[in-house]
Order: C-alpha cells, then structure tokens, then sequence
C-alpha cells in the first residue's frame, strides 16, 4: 500500500473518531496556520503609514502559495463579530526573506474592514485568506522602460512590483491631495536619492487633478514604455482613451478596484440565477414570495422569519430585512432569510 | 384547553401592542450584537471540544474507577454542552449573522442519531412555528402521551408514564424517530414513499457513526479499558438524555402552561402568535450554571419570543420579557429544576387516566355549534 494511501486510511479512520466533527476541528484549536488548514494568517504588526492608511503585516498559513508581484489577496475579517471579506493588493515583494506578506490598506470614509485594519486591528489576529489573484502583473521578460501611473491607494500593487522587481529605466507619477498623503513617500524619495526612480508627485489639492494631456510634458517618451495604471475609474478611463488613440494601447495594464458601493434601491431586478428565471420585485414582498410566483424551487418552513429554512446564497446585490429595515449586501458566504428579505435594488439569488 | 381564558383580558388593541413592544426589544439586542458575543459562542465551542478530548483521553484509562469517574462525568458535560448551548441554538440560526461558515446552521452537525437538517425541520420549523397547538405540534406528548383534558383518552394512556420514563432514557433516538414522524410513517403506504426513504438512511447512517464512534472506536482505542470505556460512554449518553429529556419536559409541560386549538391560529396576526409563545412555554430558574448547562432553554419562554437570538443574551431579555408579563397581567410560568420536572411528571400521571370533559366550553367549540 503506498503512503497517500495509508495516510487516507488513519485519516478515515480519525475522522470515524471525532465523529460528527472533523479532525481538523480539533487541530485548529491548536495549529490553525498548519499545512492542510483552511488558509489563514495571523495579523503580526500593523504600521501606520499616512493619517489615514497602514500596512497591517501578515504571516500566512503554511498552505501559502505565494503571489507575483502586483496581485491582490481577499482576506476575511471579524469586525463587529461579522466575518467581512475584502481585496487588498500585496505591497511585499515576492522574494520576503521571513515569509511574510503585507497588504496597505487606506481607510475609506464608512468603510467597515478597511478602518478595522487601519485603527483598530491588532496582532495576533487569526484572519482568513484567499490564494492571491489578478493578472495586473510584471511580465517575465523584462522590458528596457516602464511608466507607473498612480493615484492614492492605487500605488499599492505597484509598490509590490517596485519592491519586487528593479528596472533600468523606471518612471512615476503619483497622484494624491498633498504630500502628506502621499504612502509609502519617504521610501519612494530614497529610491529617487539611489536614482533608481524619477518620480513626479502631483497634489492634486494645489494642482488639480492630472490631466492626461500633460503626459507628453512630464514624460515625453511615455508611448514607448510599458505602463501600469492604478488610481480612481477616471483617469484610468482616461489613460485608455489616450493610449488607444496613440495606437499603443497594448502597453497599458490597468488595474481597477472593484467599487464596493452598492446602491441600495426599493426593489429591483432579481435573477434566481441556478433556475436561469429573472423577474422584477418591488420593496415589499419577500423574495420567498417573489420566487415561487416565478415557479422557482424555494426551500421554506414558518414563512416569518423564525426558522431559518430558507436561508439561501445571496450572490449580488442587496436586499432589505422586511423587520429592521437592515440591508445586506451580497459577499461570498452570504446567506440570506428569503421569507423577510426584499430586494433593494438589482439582486442575485441562487436558486 | 384549559377551563377558562388566562388572556381574555386584553383586547386586541392590547395584543398587537404587545407585539411591538417585544419586537423593540428583539431590535436593541439586534442592534447590540456584536464582537462579544462572537467571542460567546467561540469559548463555549472551544471549551467543550477540549473538554470532550480530554475527557476521551482519561477514559483511555478507565480501568482504574477514579479515572472512570472524572472521565464519564467530563464526557456527560461535554455531550450536554454539545446538545444545548452550542448545538440546539446554532441550528436556531442564532449565529447565522457571524458569517462564519463553520458556526452556521447550514453547516453545523451535532453529536446526536438525529441528523441536523432532520432535526431543524421537526423542531424549528414545526414545533416553533405551531407551538402547542394540538395536532400541529408533535412535541406535545410526542405523539405518544396525552398531555390535555381535552384530548382523547385511549387505554393505550395508562402506559404513558412508562413510556416517558423509557423515552427519556433514550432520548436521542426517540427525537431521530420523531423527526422521521416514524409512527406515521410506517404504515403501509407510507413506508415506500422515497423521500421517507432517503430520510430513514440518512438516520441509519447517523447512528452507525455515531454508535460506531462511542461504543466500537473509542472502547477499542482504550485496550484493556474497553468494557468500562464502553460502560462510561453508555452512563454518558444516559445522562446526557435524561438531562435534556427534563430540560425540555420543563419547557412545555409544567402545570400552568397552555395549550391550542387548530382552529385558534386561523389568521394569527403578530402579536397573537407572540401571545401564543408565552402562554405555551415555561421557564426553569436558577444560576448562570444552570441556565448554561440548559443551554439557556431555561428561558424557555424568550427562547420562543425570538428563536433567532444568540442564547447568550436571553438572560437580559428576560427581564424585559417578565416586565411585560406583569404589564399586561400574565402568568410567567417559572420554577426551579425539582419543581417543574416534579409538576411536569405529575401531568404525565395524571393525563395518564381518563378525566370527565372540562366544564367550561372553549370559545371555538362555540362558534363551531353557532355554524352547524
Ligand atoms: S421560512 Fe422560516 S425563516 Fe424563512
């Protein structure tokens, strides 16, 4: 018998011993960053960066399997005792001698997770993880010219590809109100003193808002490098438009964070999306209610709230608790009541 | 039905009044949840597993009585702690809003014959929705004992405080039967429906593992401690059933506590089903031990107000809950342990025996002579 083999045997058998729970129930009392966990880290520091942003540093589970420089990384956070899950770029370099990663988090006005991290996190807190994702990212070949186009919190994944990969010829120019808010600016000043950056820094509080036609004053041979831009859907919006009309519109990688706003209307458009059927709702009736009327297969039980039988996904949009008035926004993991819930604008169940 | 109205007093106005104002309080303790109380339910979790661990461990060496002792009583604790606190009120849903999928009532599965989504149907869907109305809520009686005056009497009822006592024994798999609704379902016709069918080995799978874990696995692990491990296992689920099997006798049996007509819920707004839960349930008093060691179903009658609520805070909810009583001149029907196991087993000998038809005629029984 080989030894995957063996071990598949003493794991079924562990598992007939904690029975109904799992062995791994019991080893995370004790090792939840071991190899074979669900992946997780634990907040070691948290380092404040700007009035309003941090680097909260993180060591990963053991079943890390590392980032390329310039991808994101969910993580999932108890805040208020509600697990909340959001996506932060990684601003530390692959090759981190201890093996931690970083993320830099600047606090949103009203944003939950991101004021947690910033004001109230502290280490020693176990946090959940994802794998790390996204393809805004080096290439492997390295190329002679780069241009990192930035705006506020968008100059974190670029400090992860800064930190991670030097370049013979690197050019940036960075957006934020004023100095002061400039992250990460006095390590981005040594790099400019070692000549290994020539940065622009624009304070858009005293300057306005980059206009992109000045891209052939600041940087006159900017077509001819590869571009990364991270900032506000504006001047991404508008660095597109540019590079396309310059017909160079293959050397702009953009990056832009999902806005995390929904709109929370009266009603709206519901998509049961497994039975494939859409229909309109309005505020009031519960999408139990709206569900069967669509001839959807919706689990129910006490039909007020009480039993929790029809607790289903909620995969996008927002619904209204029909008794508090409370809304819930759609986030991996949740579950929704349908007998007391109505949509509140455009919604996605799964049913 | 008992003889005579405990809320004819109040009139409609009053009923829905008292709806709202114990829908403010399920909104403040909603509005207050938060941070502690996830820290509640992760504690207790913790607790009990490394109670369960290291009482197994002892047992390992249950040869030796002292050993047995500490082992079966840990073991006890940790079954009950598994049952009441933690399982009962996760599968409530009353951890839900933590978005933790492994303390969620989708996910949980707990250490009883009964498997989780069979149990969740019977009980939080039928038993809380219809809460002592005859005929809807199984939980009166079980099925198997006659617990109103005006319920009919059949010879079959002498034998009832012999089959509550052999119930409360076994209690677990009289729950897994009763979430089967196995007497009904074992007639004829019945027997082959598929879901039925899926349901029952749904069961058969639960109890092989579970059976197999504590009377198979476990006494094996222990070697030459494998008789008295058996044994300790056997005394801890004894204890555990009968420990429950009287928490829950106290919540709905108690003298005082009253029971429905079908026809009464026609129409039930709000504030009547709200009604409803505190005249059909009842409390146990004591200390904190006690309330944990029920898993707060000690507070029977706010468990039923709002199921929904984490069992950490009914404490609090309860004195809140027992001012409106007062208010609105009800009875809070409350004792300590002895004293409601004692008045609820006194109804079980008492139903026992035939009783002449009350006196006094229920409003609905009227109304339905009025119709013919
Ligand atoms: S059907 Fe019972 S909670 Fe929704």
């Amino acid at each position: 018998m080989t030894s995957t083999a063996l071990r598949g045997r003493a794991w079924k058998l562990l598992e007939m011993v904690t029975t109904p729970l799992l062995p791994s129930d019991y080893l995370d009392l004790v090792s939840p960053l071991r190899a074979g966990a669900d992946l997780r880290g634990r907040i070691e520091s948290v380092h404040p960066e700007t009035d309003d942003a941090a680097t909260i540093v993180i060591r990963p589970g053991r079943g890390w399997r590392g980032h390329t420089a310039g991808q994101y990384l969910r993580i999932g956070v108890d805040v208020d005792g509600v697990r909340l899950w959001r996506a932060y770029s990684i601003t530390s370099p692959t090759n981190r001698q201890d093996g931690r990663v970083t993320i830099t988090v600047k606090a949103i006005p009203d944003g939950k997770v991101s004021n947690h991290l910033v004001r109230r996190a502290t280490p020693g807190t176990l946090i959940q993880l994802d794998q790390p994702t996204g393809d805004f990212v080096l290439p492997r070949a390295k190329p002679a010219k780069v241009l990192y186009l930035t705006a506020g919190s968008g100059i974190t994944p670029v400090m992860g590809m800064l930190r991670d990969t030097e370049f013979d010829d690197v050019v940036m120019i960075h957006c934020a109100p004023r100095p002061q808010d400039v992250i990460f600016r006095n390590e981005l000043h040594d790099l400019v003193a070692d000549k290994k950056l020539r940065l622009t820094e624009v304070h858009t509080d005293r300057d306005g808002t980059l206009d992109i036609a000045r891209l052939d004053e600041l940087v006159p041979d900017w077509a001819e490098r590869e571009t990364w831009a991270c900032g506000p859907a504006g001047l991404l919006d508008a660095a597109e438009e540019h590079w396309t009309e310059h017909g160079v519109q293959e050397r702009l990688h953009t990056e832009r964070f999902r806005p995390g706003i929904v709109v929370a209307g009266d009603g709206g458009e519901v998509t049961f999306s497994s039975t494939g059927r859409t229909v309109d709702a309005d505020g009031a009736t519960p999408l139990l209610d709206i569900g069967e009327e669509a001839g959807v297969l919706m689990p129910s039980g006490c039909r007020m709230g009480i039993c929790f039988g029809c607790v289903t996904p909620l995969k996008a949009g927002a619904v209204r608790d029909l008794r508090t008035g409370e809304i819930t926004e759609a986030e991996p993991g949740v579950l929704i009541q349908t007998c007391v819930s109505a949509a509140a604008g455009p919604c996605d169940i799964e049913r | 039905m008992t003889a005579t109205d405990p809320t004819a007093h109040l009139t409609a106005e009053q009923i829905e009044e008292l709806g709202r104002e114990l829908d403010a309080i399920r909104d403040e303790v909603i509005a207050g949840r938060g941070e502690k109380d996830a820290a509640y339910i992760r504690k207790v979790i913790s607790a009990q597993r490394k109670l369960e661990l290291v009482s197994r461990g002892v047992l390992l060496f249950s040869i030796f009585p002292p050993a047995w002792l500490i082992g079966t009583a840990g073991l006890s604790v940790a079954k009950i702690m598994d049952n009441m606190e933690i399982g009962h009120n996760i599968l409530h849903g009353q951890w839900d809003w933590m978005r933790d999928p492994k303390i969620h009532s989708t996910t949980w599965e707990w250490d009883h014959v009964s498997p989780s989504d069979q149990w969740k149907h019977s009980h939080n869907e039928l038993h809380h929705t219809y809460t002592n109305v005859i005929g809807k809520d199984n939980d009166l009686g079980y099925g198997i004992m006659r617990v109103d005056e005006d319920q009919k009497w059949h010879p079959f009822h002498l034998g009832q405080p012999l089959w509550n006592f052999l119930n409360a024994c076994f209690f677990e798999y009289g729950i897994a039967a009763y979430d089967l609704e196995l007497g009904k379902n074992l007639h004829k016709r019945r027997r082959k429906n598929p879901e039925f069918r899926a349901r029952a080995r749904a069961v058969g799978r639960k109890i092989r593992k579970q059976v197999l874990k504590d009377y198979v696995i476990h006494p094996l692990l222990s070697g030459p401690s494998f008789l008295p491990t058996l044994g300790a296992t056997f005394t801890a689920n004894l204890v555990r059933n009968l420990w429950t099997h009287s928490v829950i006798m106290c919540g709905h049996f108690p003298e005082g506590v009253q029971v429905f007509e079908r026809r009464s819920i026609e129409g039930e707004t709000r504030g009547q089903w709200y009604l409803r839960q505190m005249m059909g349930s009842a409390n146990i008093s004591g200390n904190k031990a006690m309330h944990f060691m029920t898993g707060n179903l000690s507070h029977q009658i706010e468990h039923h107000l709002f199921p929904d609520l984490p069992s950490n805070r009914y404490a609090e909810v309860a004195v809140k809950v027992r001012a409106l009583f007062k208010k609105y001149e009800l009875e809070y029907v409350t004792g300590p342990l002895p004293k409601q196991v004692f008045s609820a087993w006194h109804k079980v000998f008492r139903l026992s025996l035939p009783n002449k038809k009350p006196k006094v005629k229920t409003p609905d029984s009227v109304r339905e002579l009025v119709a013919a």
